[in-house]
């Protein structure tokens, strides 16, 4: 191909992606324009105000207005929070561990923490009703204890994001050293292998917590009022306070994902969930 | 087995208790998993501790096979449009630059629609076509619609499929970038270099390669769709159109007795169509990669 006809393709290659992009871009963005839109209506003469966010704002005043709002806040944070250490304290040391001492384990570990991917969250609800009878049994009906079924859906992506860190580093090697060097395996994976999986361990985390915060069919089915479900519950009385927490979730996790694009290396934060097809190419 | 292997196996696990490793984490995904789903598979043919058909007979019942019908048919034409239209915006941002803020910021955004969405796109979604909404007004102005919505955004082959599309398109973008990432600049000079035109190299090289990707992303869309549950569900107020949606009345409906055991045939019916979709997908993903090894 000479330069000249090289150029035209790569303008019109450009005109396409300008295009494409463009229109994509709108049908997206309407939407969420269309929920700020909303939020700064002045219902009662029909102008602007900006009264709903900075209701929202004030934290004081909106617990005080939609206790709801505040209970599911904070049992989302709580959730988060308590997801990312069951899922951080189940998988870390079982990954490691099998992949020193019981390689043969690999395939089925993989396949378990693969499993959700196949089990609708709803199947997953009707499935976990008798576990969660023995929960509030031994536990007590609180939201937080949704985190064991967090975990389960989080176990995929998490999975893959540490999967991907192991691979990146000798595990075998650095524990090899550290054990002759004497130190006893609580020291490996505390100061040897959970250093070295920062990044992977971050992504996991951050994943987590996304998934964590914008959950709703268990909570809903089971009655126990997080975010998403304080969200919709309050969109039947004061729906313009609901739509702006609702825009403020998806903004929130915008923000974390493309803070994550520029986490660790380019390519692998590009998408966390493109990894869910990476790996898969690399085993084949 | 002989008994060799096996040999090794023990000799390798016994003197140093690893497998004691292990036992916390297959300890939590029995009680949270594994349990659930044995549930689900042995409770659809149980009821009141005997074993029946009598829950699988109830799929039978019109209101189940319209939710399913429904369910297929919705998640197969939103897979179809969100394949296509996700696709072409696949290629489009795999002609950008590698690294780039256009690449970040679509893949970023399209991570969050198609995973976080739920319930916070029903409610984009009524503020854009709702009664008195951005939309419905502006169209209203420009002559069509009277300004004040409308019943269609509830129904499931309409508003539900615009909404579907919202998390579909996005989920295509993010399966389907790393296939068309893949295709090689050297496959286009080639054909060119052979005489083929623009036409011949999708024809004859990229559509042959990108082929079981796509077909396979857009299975993985169908089971996505086909799962959704919360976007519906905050859209939905009256009646249960959809399978998902008709499992999740069964636990807040205590009309019938025995409805529950009816949930969990439902269940296995969404995991059986799910699983055999998946299957599919597992197939076609591993020719996928014999060209797109990177």
């Amino acid at each position: 191909m000479s330069s000249g006809q090289r150029a035209r393709f790569r303008r019109k290659q450009a005109i396409l992606r300008r295009v494409v992009v463009t229109v994509v871009m709108i049908f997206f963005l309407v939407p969420l324009y269309a929920m700020f839109d909303y939020t700064t209506r002045d219902l009662a003469s029909g102008g602007r105000s900006m009264r709903t966010w900075k209701t929202l704002l004030d934290f004081g005043k909106v617990s005080e207005q939609y206790p709801d709002l505040r209970t599911g806040f904070i049992a989302s944070v709580l959730l988060a929070v308590l997801t990312v250490a069951i899922m951080l304290v189940l998988l870390v040391p079982t990954m490691t561990w099998v992949r020193l001492r019981l390689p043969g384990l690999s395939r089925i570990v993989e396949f378990i923490c693969l499993l959700p991917l196949t089990v609708p969250a709803i199947v997953l609800v009707v499935g976990l009703t008798p576990i969660y009878a023995w929960v509030t049994y031994l536990l007590g009906g609180a939201t937080v204890w949704l985190c064991f079924a967090y975990v389960i859906l989080v176990l995929p992506y998490a999975y893959r994001a540490l999967d991907a860190g192991l691979r990146a580093i000798d595990v075998r090697t650095l524990s090899e050293a550290a054990r002759s060097l004497g130190a006893s395996w609580l020291t490996v994976m505390w100061r040897i292998v959970l250093p070295n999986l920062r990044t992977a361990v971050l992504s996991a985390s951050f994943l987590a917590v996304a998934l964590t915060l914008g959950e709703f069919t268990i909570a809903n089915l089971f009655s126990r009022t997080n975010l998403q479900v304080a969200m919709y519950l309050l969109g039947k009385s004061d729906a313009q306070i609901s739509v702006a927490v609702g825009l403020l979730a998806l903004v929130f996790a915008f923000v974390v994902l493309f803070a994550m694009s520029f986490v660790g290396s380019g390519r692998a934060g590009t998408s966390a969930f493109a990894r869910l097809r990476h790996h898969r190419k690399e085993t084949a | 087995m002989t008994d060799a292997p096996r040999g090794r196996v023990l000799r390798e696990i016994r003197p140093s208790g690893a497998l004691l490793g292990v036992v916390p984490f297959f300890a939590y995904v029995t009680v949270f998993l594994l349990i659930p789903t044995l549930v689900v598979l042995v409770g659809a043919f149980v009821s009141d501790g005997r074993v029946t058909m009598g829950n699988i007979d109830a799929l039978w019942e019109p209101a189940v096979v319209t939710a399913l019908w429904q369910s297929v048919v919705l998640s197969a034409v939103t897979a179809v449009v969100g394949a296509v239209v996700g696709g072409l915006l696949a290629y489009a941002v795999s002609t950008a630059a590698p690294g780039g803020v256009l690449r970040r910021f679509l893949t970023s955004l399209c991570g969050v629609l198609a995973q976080f969405g739920g319930v916070a796109l029903a409610f984009a979604f009524l503020a854009t076509f709702g009664a008195g909404a951005l939309l419905t007004t502006l169209f209203a102005d420009l002559g069509i619609g009277s300004g004040s919505g409308g019943t269609w955004i509830y129904e499931w082959n309409k508003g539900l499929m615009l909404v579907y599309l919202y998390f579909q398109i996005p989920l295509m973008l993010i399966v389907f970038l790393p296939a068309v990432e893949g295709l090689k600049p050297q496959w286009r000079e080639a054909t060119e270099t052979l005489g083929g035109s623009t036409f011949t190299y999708w024809r004859r090289v990229a559509a042959p390669i990108l082929m079981p990707s796509f077909i396979g992303a857009l299975l993985l869309l169908f089971t996505n769709a086909f799962s959704a549950y919360a976007t519906a569900a905050a859209l939905v107020s009256q009646g249960s159109p959809l399978l998902p949606l008709q499992i999740g009345g069964t636990f807040t409906s205590e009309v019938v007795i025995g409805q529950a055991n009816v949930g969990k045939a439902m269940a296995l019916e969404m995991m059986v169509v799910v699983a055999v979709v998946m299957a599919a997908y597992a197939i076609l993903d591993r020719r996928a990669s014999r060209w797109l090894v990177r």
